[in-house]
């Protein structure tokens, strides 16, 4: 009793866990019950049960309830499916003018925005493109292709690369110095000596529209949130969901309502990149000290001066954390959305896995990254910049990298020209050298590639056998055997036991959404890949954390890494580990650690360096040791930062995890990809992203809860 | 006398969803505990007082006792509850945005106790903030910028960022950019308190130089009452929200208006604060051959003045005998009746 009521929350804790486990043992596996057997497969079956709401009706194999819940949401993604295509083709229609039958046409308003929107990022994507590569749909665009083919000289000619890198360096030399400069010269000749040079800069016309607006656009919210609660408050549970999403979901109702192509994809861009902008703007904006406003408003500034004089440069660096964020969706969705017909390197990327290629996928997703780093560099330099009022310049200084830029302008034209006869039975090297005229390393790779796999063919089989069959099955077979209703149990208890009632009603709406989906088998599947890529990955990542911590420099440069990996499409993370185990459950769990080990290891370093400098002294003059200082002083005081990693591990894990499906998992993912050729795959692809953001947002709820009650405790902020 | 530069009239400014109901219900009786239970928190109760031209008013509170809270009403960057503020006659509660914002671009100028400067722009970046805004060209506002920074003494650091700077430095550079516009009107909130008690010193120093060239109509906040001696031509003394004596230092330290006010005088040596005018007696009998100015603080003529054993003449700007001072009379300013209010 006395013990009781030293230590109550243990003691709540383990009557949670007898309650768990007492219901594990108590619910029997039904005899009937097959995993494999999916229960989203709609299949005629005569042992299936089915219920008809809202005339969708819904078939699945019922279990007793404790076991598993029946499917009482499954008319979801049918009735979002259906509703979708009520709006696209049928829903109010309007009058549109058509130019080339010259007559009124009716048409659903949605479909009709739809094709407006689609044209004009169809345009503005066309515009870049065609400035980089050449072409006439830009022409054609203002004109008609009648005249086009009156005036056959009207075409676009597309700037030759030696241009492209030239001014991409001389930018680069303008934003920041030579470094960089160098950095994307030598990106730039690399692409294009390479042969990813057409690819590389349809990918670039696709970043160059999509980055932009999405910034505008995120930044705009932002500040509307900012200054209006409401709209606050009606952005914010929008924000959560889209945040943790898996990128592939949202692909789906894209198709439907946009289509397939570049314009779809960069719309679909936009909505994966815009919430965590506009997060970091709101949190940016909030984080400016109130007497930095008034001195601004002291000044005489009207709102809109002391909206973009005062409060968004104050706030800049988290506004830059945003730009990042942006930059490193849009190249990640680069990728994904060649699943829905964008063209470019992601396109190739995928193109090259899908036929094992690896070397052309490595060669493919180097210069995505590459470019992205670059992307993300210049970004930083540029918002970094500073005017100088005190140099007299003359015009030619002032203007002398715009100068620099007519000379190579003309010297790369020239260049281009002498080329026409340099190489007059092949390509013209000097304007754009094309794919696969271009060195290839790929067979290089390939070869390594196979080298590896025969040389340590033994070994890899061995551990690949190991994990599987010693760790992985059991896991899986672990989750799987939870009954549903121990399962809710635990993590409402958890909800309960950490963040109070509300919390654990938030929780339990979240766990029943996924419950009585038809999914729950393959949430427990999604959850298990998860929780061991997360449990890997905070090991490592605390680890590698503190250990570079004792370090100033070596801190720093972990940063650095981390800054760099992070900028790394998601997708290219599955090239090398692919390069090493093949297509199995593995490759995919060891790009889950590696991608998720990122955030482990940032957000330790940045944890520990949160511990304020005079507790250092204060333990150091008690007589602590190094290791006693870790444990006692530094890591309880930098826990709860450290757990906000974990918060970002377990969003990260779960999308590697989603990604994964392409190799071939059999989690939620896979049902994400089976979605995409699915004519009514709309619904079920989004419904599937809910669930898969929901089991983020239940780990998201609880350890927010935790870390907050932590820090009250510990008085930080 | 001219029309004052700031004038308040029973200024109240209440925090809460009814402020504004409860304060007209309450017919100018504001209670802060009855308003504290009905969830409203009174910052500024009923407070008025006018500065008039070039004079320094020093407002002098411990935390939360509203005297920020008063700047802030008479700035217009918070808005008053009740009651009426004219600055150079206009009323400023009825102004529009459009000629607040003039107002401020041309007539007012602030300090803050953070310093409150731009982190993204340099020094004389900064400066010449308020410029830009109003719409100065980059060229003049930046020439305009280097002469505040060379006013300020940060030659040579005008490149600097204000992370690069000392707190000292970087509230000079606060100054700077409050003048900048060359208002008239001078709102400092704490400007000093951020920094060590050695270079608050010098920044005082350095302040009142500046102020007797410029000459400015200044509202100083301060929650330190040697700072307040020192720097006011007059002190208000707040305390929850309530004016509780406005007055000349001198008086203030002499006739404190009530007991929390006494409290903070009676640790103030008076010789430091006094004039031989604030203690002189009128008689002109029986003096001896020693003058001295009306306008000498008490501690620099001490001494001469006890080794006198008749009473020492008083004279004004004009060299005319205007009153006498005992020896004995400085022995007892000094040491005596600080407990029984003179």
């Amino acid at each position: 009793m006395e013990l009781f009521k030293k230590y109550p929350k243990t003691f709540q804790w383990l009557f949670l866990l007898i309650v768990f486990f007492a219901l594990c043992f108590a619910i029997e596996v039904p005899e009937t019950y097959k995993f494999i057997r999916g229960q989203a497969e709609f299949v005629k079956d005569p042992n299936q049960s089915s219920y008809v709401f809202l005339g969708k009706e819904v078939r699945y194999y019922a279990f007793d309830v404790f076991w598993r819940l029946p499917p009482l949401l499954g008319w979801l993604p049918i009735w979002i499916n259906d509703s979708l295509f009520f709006l696209m083709n049928e829903w109010m229609p309007i009058e549109v003018w058509n130019e080339d039958t010259q007559e009124f046409k009716s048409r659903p308003i949605v479909l009709q925005i739809s094709r407006n929107l689609t044209a004009f990022m169809t345009f503005l994507i066309e515009l870049i493109r065609e400035i980089l590569l050449g072409g006439l749909e830009t022409i054609v665009a203002f004109t008609s292709w009648d005249w086009i083919d009156k005036n056959p000289w009207a075409e676009l000619p597309g700037l030759p690369w030696t241009i492209v890198a030239a001014g991409a360096a001389l930018l680069s030399y303008k934003l920041s110095g030579k470094g960089l400069a160098l950095f994307a010269g030598l990106t730039m000749v690399y692409i294009s000596v390479f042969g990813q040079w057409k690819p590389s800069m349809q990918t670039l016309s696709f970043i160059l529209v999509a980055a932009p607006l999405s910034f505008i656009f995120g930044l705009g919210l932002g500040i509307a949130a900012f200054k209006s609660k409401r709209v606050e408050k009606a952005l914010y549970p929008i924000l959560l969901v889209m945040q943790t999403m898996p990128q592939y979901a949202v692909l789906v109702p894209a198709l439907v309502l946009f289509g397939v192509g570049d314009h779809a994809a960069v719309i679909i861009t936009m909505v994966v990149a815009i919430p965590p902008m506009i997060l970091l703007t709101l949190l940016g904006l909030r984080a400016v000290p109130p007497e930095v406003i008034e001195a601004g408003r002291m000044s005489g500034c009207n709102n809109f001066q002391l909206m973009f004089k005062v409060l968004i440069p104050t706030a800049r660096r988290d506004i830059l954390i945003g730009v990042n964020q942006v930059i490193m969706v849009c190249f990640s969705m680069a990728v994904i959305s060649a699943f829905i017909g964008a063209k470019g390197l992601g396109f190739n990327l995928l193109l090259a896995l899908n036929q094992l290629n690896i070397g052309l996928a490595l060669e493919a997703g180097l210069c995505i990254s590459l470019i992205a780093i670059l992307l993300d560099k210049m970004s930083l330099a540029w918002a970094n910049k500073q005017t100088d009022y005190f140099g007299n310049l003359t015009f030619y200084q002032r203007n002398k990298n715009l100068l620099f830029f007519g000379v190579i302008f003309v010297i790369g034209i020239i260049l281009a020209y002498i080329g026409t006869f340099l190489f007059k039975d092949t390509f013209n090297y000097l304007f754009e050298i094309p794919h696969n005229k271009g060195i290839s390393t790929a067979d290089f790779w390939n070869k390594g590639v196979d080298w590896i796999f025969e040389t340590f063919f033994v070994y890899i089989k061995a551990f690949n056998t190991w994990l599987i069959q010693d760790v992985l099955q059991p896991m899986r077979a672990l989750y799987l055997r939870m009954p549903a209703i121990a399962t809710i149990v635990l993590v409402v208890g958890a909800g309960y036991l950490i963040g109070g009632l509300r919390s654990a009603l938030v929780v339990c709406a979240l766990t029943l959404f996924i419950a009585l989906s038809p999914w729950w088998d393959r949430a427990l599947v999604t959850a298990y890949m998860a929780t061991f890529g997360v449990i890997v990955s905070c090991i490592i990542g605390f680890t590698v954390g503190t250990l570079c911590f004792q370090n100033k420099h070596s801190a720093n440069f972990m940063l650095g890494v981390c800054d760099i990996f992070q900028t790394f499409p998601s997708f290219v993370y599955l090239i090398p580990v692919m390069m090493l185990f093949g297509i199995t459950d593995t490759s995919v769990l060891i790009a889950v650690i590696v991608y998720a080990t990122i955030p482990a290891t940032r957000y330790t370093i940045e944890g520990l360096r949160s511990v304020p400098a005079g507790l250092h002294d204060a333990a150091t003059m008690s007589g602590v040791n190094k290791f006693q200082r870790l444990t006692k002083i530094e890591f309880p005081l930098a826990f709860p930062h450290m757990m906000l990693g974990i918060n970002q591990t377990i969003v990260f894990a779960l999308f590697m995890v989603i990604i994964g499906a392409f190799i071939g998992t059999e989690d939620l993912g896979q049902y994400i990809l089976k979605a995409l050729s699915d004519k009514k795959g709309a619904g079920i692809g989004l419904t599937l992203g809910i669930c898969v953001a929901f089991i983020a947002l239940i780990f998201d709820n609880l350890i927010r809860a935790y870390v907050q009650k932590r820090k009250k405790h510990l008085g930080i902020d | 006398m001219s029309e004052p530069v700031i004038k308040c009239e029973n200024v109240y400014k209440i925090f809460g969803a009814n402020a504004q109901k409860m304060l007209q219900d309450s017919n100018g009786n504001v209670d802060a505990k009855i308003f504290q239970e009905n969830g409203c928190i009174v910052g500024v109760n009923n407070a008025s007082f006018e500065v008039s031209k070039g004079e320094m008013l020093v407002v002098m509170g411990l935390s939360g006792s509203g005297k920020s809270t008063l700047l802030r009403c008479i700035s217009r960057l918070t808005d008053a509850t009740g009651g009426k503020i004219f600055i150079e006659g206009q009323n400023l509660l009825q102004l529009n945005n459009k000629d607040l914002i003039d107002l401020r671009r041309n007539k007012m100028g602030m300090v803050f106790q953070s310093f409150a400067l731009l982190p993204h722009k340099t020094v004389v970046e900064n400066i010449a903030f308020p410029l830009q805004i109003k719409g100065v060209k980059t060229e003049d506002s930046i020439s305009k910028a280097m002469d505040m920074v060379k006013l300020v003494g940060l030659d040579g650091r005008e490149n600097y960022f204000p992370r690069e700077l000392s707190g000292g430095q970087q509230q000079r550079v606060g100054i700077a950019r409050s003048l900048a516009v060359e208002p008239d009107i001078w709102f400092l909130d704490e400007p000093f308190s951020a920094l060590d008690p050695l270079i608050r010193k010098e920044m005082q120093d350095e302040f009142l130089r500046l102020q007797e060239k410029l000459q400015k109509t200044i509202m100083f906040i301060t929650h330190d009452f040697d700072e307040a001696l020192k720097l006011a031509d007059r002190i208000a003394i707040m305390k929850d929200g309530i004016i509780e004596q406005l007055d000349t230092p001198a008086n203030i330290v002499l006739n404190p208006a009530t007991e929390y006010v006494r409290k903070f005088t009676e640790e103030v040596p008076r010789e430091k604060v006094l004039l031989i005018e604030d203690v002189m007696e009128t008689s002109q009998e029986n003096l001896g051959n020693l003058k001295v100015s009306k306008d000498e603080i008490i501690e620099n003529v001490a001494e001469k003045i006890l080794t006198q054993e008749k009473a020492v003449a008083v004279i004004d700007e004009d060299n005319k005998i205007i009153g006498s001072i005992n020896p004995s009379k400085i022995i007892n300013t000094v040491f005596g009746g600080r407990k029984n209010n003179n």
